[in-house]
């Protein structure tokens, strides 16, 4: 039983982690379109609260209390706003709120992603909300009503979480839940409880229920009695509601508040009565009964009592009301990946078919039609599942806004972020890894690069500084740039701190400007002098490095003092797929990335021109571009070694054109980039000039070569 | 139920416990933990790729994963020979990296329990020491158990912690 807890337990946590990382991203949404127009709506309000409700609901379940506590307040804090709809809400104040609970769960929140206690004190916060709260409720005697609160604060801090929560609780809601006398003596209760549509393993959510209840009650009965041998009993919470019955000293408000921490508890019905015995006995003969004749129970039960039927419907109405769903489904991303391997297999598979040589010579028909249905379905069928992998990065750049928006605020500048290019679709294990970086970049933008509004004012510049984030799909890579406003990096500071730092690779008159920025990138580099909240712990850059590093990147910096600097991040678009010119060098294959590719032909000896140096150079249309022969490059051996033979690409990059030698042009085709193996990744591929790898129709490997790196090279 | 499935992971953990695939290299045979060999492949066409070492002869496409390939020869710096239809490539796995290695022929699998395997001498001039994790003795003679963590990380890396 412990194992089965356990890895249920992860289970849960693994789905409470999720559910609620996407409750955060929706709250966030929420707040700063709140910002942005200065009004908070009543769907706005109640959404918040739904969210809130949300993650109270799972982590109290999930037993981490301080997120509960947390959001319980905030909770209550809507709850009041909704419930006085209340107009003169400080907006500011209110969202600034909302972000630092949203901060705090996050921290815990990977706090337990990282296998760690969550153990933050959310009594700060809570303190705060709690104030806040008081300010609205008495906007004239806010003071007094803050030093009652800190007397409670003190007195209920060594409490137990439990009881702490209920103290909590009853002093907040105490003016708007109507309390029931707390009676002391054992009660008798009847609790209806209904799960939310959806919730999925119904039988363990009341399990979950009832563990939570057990500490608190002496007597505990629920229908159905089986919840886990019993297969039924999923269909039966899910239809006619969880039955609890019991009997327990703790006041009508406590139940009530276990019951309803409960994960996805959507609906309770508590009733004190006198007695239930005579229904739990009927439930038992019941169950007993159908033990021996396999026929329907619990309609039965609920048949005598005409109003619950009535409720029922009402409930199953409200269920179906509420759930606004979207038609979409979280998938697995190994599964994805697995898909995405057999589709490449079924490409493969097909042209070792209908390529058969054992077919050669055959006069086949219908085989030949059947055979293109087949290819264009397979086309089909692997543009899919492109796309399904294929997001878009928008949501991660629009979380960015967040950022600049705290630190406007802490900094006490204006700077407004500028998006484009969200549409840019890049590979999910991309974007995952884009966040972290993206966020260190426009810190450091904000903190180091914007400068104050006197600052701006003085220099001429317009007093609201610039942030610009862009996504470019080059072709075969993605570009994302960050550009601001600011001061620009200063090249002598750069220099003497990495002096300092022993980090000068060679001489300072030698090194270019490209060269000195590109230090910052070095472990243990960080150019403001003091320390600020935000960037500056010398954490900077280097972690940007690596995590680009690791999805196979490059960043570039170039910067103009006190014009700005932009920060340019070449990202692969692994897995993606890419058109591109299949050329041949001797044995091996490469692809050329279609969009790179300007023209190609067979060169006249007589354009063709030396340097002093041995450089071959060829003349088109007056202008002379520089020739890469791809088997000097890569050290192989080409089949064909005069220029006139073979054929020449003229490929462009960015500002930069030069030409490609190969002996032969094979075709066009759609490829799928691969990453290069992780195990090769310690030696120096990536500035060898290879993008990727690509596996072609007939299962031989073509690298795809990198244009732009290869450029750099001549 | 949990607790069954358990039962199987250890009775599979038990089985390939002290089981190594062992293979020719020239003269000596070599062996390794069977758990992180994910299977045995004929010889097939190898695609080279620039500014690796020359032990490292490219990348196979192993059914849509594509894999580098290592020929275990080289790397313990002993003459090359042509690859036959003997030639295999033994492909291992582990946490996530995969690489295949080139060997002259699989035998056969072993089980050596561990009062059988002896540490391999502690001089650390020899190159292929650095690899060899223990030698094994079996009725058919002595087999070098091989180190599958180190032959899969850099050995620039390895030369650093060496010298620390």
């Amino acid at each position: 039983m412990s194992d089965e807890s356990n890895t249920f337990n992860e289970q849960m946590m693994e789905m409470f982690i999720f559910e609620t990382n996407q409750a955060i991203e929706q709250l966030e949404d929420i707040l700063l379109q709140i910002e942005k127009e200065s009004v908070m709506t009543e769907e706005n309000i109640n959404e918040i609260f739904r969210i809130m409700h949300t993650i109270k609901g799972s982590s109290s379940m999930m037993m981490i209390t301080n997120v509960a506590k947390a959001t319980h307040s905030l909770e209550d804090l809507f709850f009041f706003v909704r419930e006085k709809q209340l107009q003169n809400v400080d907006l500011d104040a209110t969202c600034d709120l909302v972000f630092n609970t949203i901060d705090f769960i996050n921290q815990e929140i990977s706090k337990i992603e990282n296998k760690q206690q969550a153990d933050g004190d959310e009594e700060p916060l809570v303190e705060q909300i709690r104030r806040a709260l008081a300010r609205l409720k008495n906007p004239g005697n806010a003071k007094e009503q803050e030093d009652t609160h800190e007397l409670e604060m003190k007195e209920t801090n060594e409490n137990s979480e439990r009881e702490d929560q209920g103290v909590t609780d009853q002093t907040v809601k105490k003016h708007f839940i109507e309390q029931t006398p707390e009676v002391l003596e054992k009660q008798r209760y009847i609790a209806k409880v209904h799960f939310e549509e959806d919730c999925k393993m119904e039988n363990i959510r009341a399990f979950t229920v009832v563990r939570n209840l057990a500490d608190h009650v002496d007597e505990l009965h629920h229908n159905p009695i089986e919840l886990f041998e019993d297969e039924n009993s999923t269909k039966a919470i899910v239809e006619n509601g969880f039955d609890l019955f019991f009997t327990t000293a703790e006041p009508y408000d406590n139940i009530f508040q276990i019951l309803d921490t409960s994960l996805f508890v959507e609906k309770i019905q508590l009733e004190q009565v006198d007695s239930y015995d005579a229904l739990v006995k009927q439930i038992e003969k019941a169950q007993q009964d159908e033990e021996m004749v396999q026929v329907e129970t619990e309609d039965e039960l609920i048949k005598e009592d005409p109003e619950e039927i009535l409720q029922e419907k009402v409930n199953l109405q409200n269920v179906i009301n509420v759930g606004k769903k979207k038609n979409i489904i979280s998938v697995n991303v190994e599964k994805m990946d697995l898909l995405m391997d057999l589709v490449g297999e079924i490409v493969i598979t097909e042209s070792m078919v209908t390529k058969n040589p054992d077919l050669a010579g055959l006069e086949l028909d219908s085989f030949n039609k059947a055979a293109r249905q087949l290819r264009k379905l397979n086309n089909e069928l692997q543009d899919i599942v492109m796309s399904i992998r294929m997001i878009e990065i928008g949501p991660t750049f629009h979380k960015m806004h967040r950022i600049v928006r705290d630190m406007n605020k802490k900094l006490n500048k204006k700077a407004e972020l500028f998006i484009s290019g969200e549409e840019t679709e890049v590979d999910k294990n991309i974007i995952d890894a884009l966040g972290e970086p993206l966020l260190h970049m426009i810190r450091n933008a904000l903190d180091h690069g914007i400068e104050t509004e006197e600052e701006r004012i003085a220099k001429g510049k317009p007093t609201e500084g610039k942030i610009q984030l862009e996504a470019i799909n080059t072709g075969g890579d993605v570009l994302i740039r960050i550009t601001d406003d600011g001061k620009g990096l200063d090249r002598d500071q750069i220099l003497q701190k990495a002096k300092r730092n022993l980090l000068l690779p060679k001489s300072e008159e030698d090194m270019t400007d490209k060269e000195v920025y590109n230090l910052i990138l070095l472990p243990g580099f960080s150019t403001k002098e003091d320390v600020t909240e935000f960037s500056g712990r010398g954490v900077g850059m280097d972690v940007v490095q690596k995590s680009i590093d690791k999805i196979g990147g490059v960043i570039q910096i170039d910067s103009k003092m006190n014009e700005g600097t932009i920060i340019n991040i070449k990202i692969p678009l692994t897995l993606a797929i890419i058109d591109g010119m299949k050329i041949s060098v001797g044995q091996s294959i490469f692809t050329i990335p279609t969009t790179t590719i300007r023209e190609s032909f067979k060169p006249e000896k007589k354009d063709i021109i030396k340097d002093t140096a041995g450089n071959e150079m060829i003349l088109i249309r007056g202008e002379c571009y520089p020739i890469v022969r791809l088997d000097q490059l890569f050290d192989m051996k080409g089949y064909v070694s005069e220029l006139e033979k073979g054929i020449l690409v003229v490929v462009e990059s960015e500002e930069v054109s030069f030409c490609v030698f190969a002996d032969d042009i094979i075709g066009e085709q759609q490829v799928v980039v691969k990453p290069i193996p992780a195990y090769l990744r310690q030696y120096n591929i990536k500035n060898s000039g290879i993008a990727g790898c690509a596996i072609l129709g007939n299962a031989d490997i073509s690298l795809i070569l990198d244009i732009a790196g290869i450029a750099e090279k001549i | 139920m949990a607790d069954h499935v358990n039962e199987v992971e250890f009775m599979e953990e038990d089985t390939q416990k002290g089981r190594f695939l062992t293979f020719q290299l020239g003269g000596e045979v070599f062996g390794i933990e069977i758990k992180y060999v994910t299977e045995i492949v004929g010889i097939q066409p190898i695609t080279d790729i620039p500014e690796v070492p020359n032990y490292v002869k490219g990348i196979i496409n192993l059914r849509g994963k594509i894999i580098p390939v290592v020929d275990v020869r080289l790397k313990f710096k002993k003459e090359t020979i042509p690859y036959n239809d003997r030639t295999c490539i033994v492909v291992i796995d582990l946490d996530e990296v995969s690489m295949g290695l080139i060997v002259d022929a699989v035998s056969e699998v072993l089980t050596i329990t561990e009062e059988n395997i002896v540490p391999p001498p502690s001089y650390k001039t020899g190159f292929q020491n650095r690899y060899i994790k223990g030698v094994g003795k079996t009725d058919s003679g002595v087999k070098l158990l091989l180190d599958c963590k180190k032959l899969l990380t850099s050995e620039e890396l390895q030369e650093i912690s060496e010298l620390e």
